[in-house]
């Protein structure tokens, strides 16, 4: 575990491409409203994310895509339907993923470094080897020197990294993120979009990102997959053969735009005056 | 830097203001001592009862039944909340009875706990841990069940269990509110020490209150009223400075407002 990369190199040996990581079967999620009503929030899910991939899943919201991955990282139970994690089925959160949120959930009374090595002490990681991991991981990101910083000394932009470092701190194959930069500027968010395409090829992790940027999700991913609401389904999964590393040059490429146009016709007619974004 | 020089410049002049219009007021109204003394009379008074050592006793006295109740408020207020937040059902039972104790005006039982408990310190030790107990339960409970949704979420996800997710999030997240009941229940112990003194007692500042405001000695009154004010003053002081010094990382610009109640 001194070296990551060769580590997750064997991983890749071991687990031979074609085999999906994440396994999502039938899925259904039913909710009882407050008037007691019977609400569809996904329904027929299929969806097979492979070792390593980057998988974007765009949708307006109320399309269930935030339930979606609620369930894929243990913290809701399906209603009917399968989800497992590398052949397991997922009952519960597994240490085998590591997740952000749209807010960056830090621990105001814990320093940067403690925030980011919360989950390796949760579940109780050799210490010296966890604190290596994150201090590489903080340096990854640019939060070099800030380790002794509280979280009400960091812009959002700067929590936002520790909690993406503190998803990755107990080495997980899976993130998980929802919507992570959605509460960001644009300018900051171009940035953070730079950086996780820098860690992800850092990292290679198996990256699920929920966002309801189309730009964003094209310009992440390797597949895209198109949500529409009422009740959630998928409408279609969009394979993003851009070229990497990709770059602010990417967003220019006619070969981009098409792509965004594509998936922007596919949401219109579920969202009137959607075609703006 | 330079505001808030000025804002302490300031609140030392309407102070100054304030007590030299007190005194012009009760000079040129011919106000007799014994309704209004003049701020001057009672720095006599004050300087007098200091030299005497006249209130050091009661002091004393008061003093203890505000530091006893607050002891056993707070502590019974803090373990009772915590029981109540990791049982959600206590709480579910007892809430509406809280409630409706809440509404009380705990002082107004004060007479039965002369009865109960007699005329020594025991019965003010009493009234005071009972009004310092509802604030400190009512913010413990608060804050306990103040923990963000997102963040519970957080915990769960990477694998902490009911009691690290209470020892690393619920705990150190309900802290401001607790350190808020503190400050609350603080002001409140100096309120019921006084009352309870001013329903049955043989000693205490409450007590002194009555048999001077018995001889119209107001200037005496006044000082007393300096005297348990600064005791007030003080005891905020220490919660304030232990409590800036523990949840650091609230920002604090109500820092004076809780005085107000």
């Amino acid at each position: 575990m001194t070296n990551p990369h060769i580590r997750l190199v064997a991983d890749k040996v071991a687990a031979p491409d074609g085999a999906p990581l994440i396994r999502v079967a039938g899925l259904e999620k039913r909710f009882t409203s407050r008037h007691g009503e019977d609400v569809v929030a996904l329904t027929g899910i299929d969806l097979e994310v492979r070792r390593g991939e980057f998988l974007s899943v765009v949708g307006p919201s109320g399309c269930g895509k935030s339930t979606l991955m609620r369930i894929v990282a243990g913290l809701l139970g399906p209603t009917k339907g399968n989800v497992s994690l590398d052949g397991k089925p997922v009952t519960g959160p597994s240490n085998d993923v590591g997740i952000v949120f749209q807010a960056a959930t830090l621990l105001a009374w814990r320093t940067v470094i403690d925030n980011a090595m919360l989950p390796a002490q949760l579940q109780r990681l050799d210490p010296a080897t966890s604190r290596a991991r994150v201090e590489r991981l903080l340096k990854l990101v640019g939060l070099e020197g800030f380790e002794r910083k509280y979280p009400f000394e960091l812009s959002g932009g700067m929590q936002q990294r520790v909690a993406i470092c503190r998803a990755l701190s107990h080495d997980p194959s899976i993130l998980l993120m929802d919507e992570p930069f959605g509460a960001l500027d644009a300018m900051t968010r171009e940035q953070m979009n730079l950086e996780l395409m820098h860690i992800w090829s850092d990292e290679q992790k198996t990256v699920v990102f929920i966002t309801h940027s189309i730009p964003e999700a094209v310009f992440l991913a390797d597949r895209v997959v198109v949500m529409t609401p009422r009740p959630g389904r998928i409408a279609r999964i969009i394979e993003v053969e851009l070229p990497r590393p990709r770059t602010l040059a990417t967003l220019a490429e006619a070969s981009f735009g098409e792509l965004c146009g594509k998936i922007r016709a596919l949401l219109a007619p579920s969202i009137p005056g959607m075609a703006h974004l | 830097m330079k505001t808030r020089v000025g804002i302490q410049v300031g609140r030392a002049a309407i102070l100054i203001g304030f007590l030299v219009l007190w005194e012009l007021i009760v000079d040129i109204g011919k106000i007799p001592p014994f309704i209004v003394p003049a701020p001057s009379s009672v720095g006599v008074r004050l300087y007098q009862v200091v030299i005497e050592g006249t209130l050091w006793p009661h002091t004393l006295v008061t003093l203890s039944e505000i530091l006893a109740g607050l002891a056993i408020g707070v502590a019974a207020g803090l373990l009772f909340g915590v029981t109540v937040a990791l049982m959600p059902l206590a709480e579910d039972l007892v809430y509406p009875y809280l409630v409706g104790i809440q509404t009380l005006p705990k002082v107004a039982i004060a007479p039965l706990l002369i009865i109960w408990f007699g005329y020594g310190m025991t019965s003010k030790v009493v009234i005071t841990a009972l009004v310092a107990f509802f604030p400190m339960l009512v913010n413990v409970m608060a804050g306990f069940h103040s923990a963000d949704r997102d963040q519970l979420d957080m915990m769960r996800a990477f694998g902490a269990s009911r009691w690290r997710t209470f020892l690393n999030l619920r705990l150190p997240n309900a802290l401001p509110m607790i350190f808020a009941g503190l400050e609350i229940s603080v002001v409140f112990a100096v309120i019921g020490a006084v009352v309870g003194e001013f329903v049955g007692a043989q000693a205490g500042l409450g007590y002194m209150i009555t048999v001077w405001n018995f001889n119209l000695d107001v200037a005496g009154v006044f000082t007393i009223l300096v005297v348990l004010s600064a005791i007030g003053l003080s005891l905020h002081g220490i919660v304030k400075f232990i409590s800036r010094r523990t949840v650091f990382w609230v920002n604090r610009d109500r820092d004076e407002k809780i005085l107000g109640i």
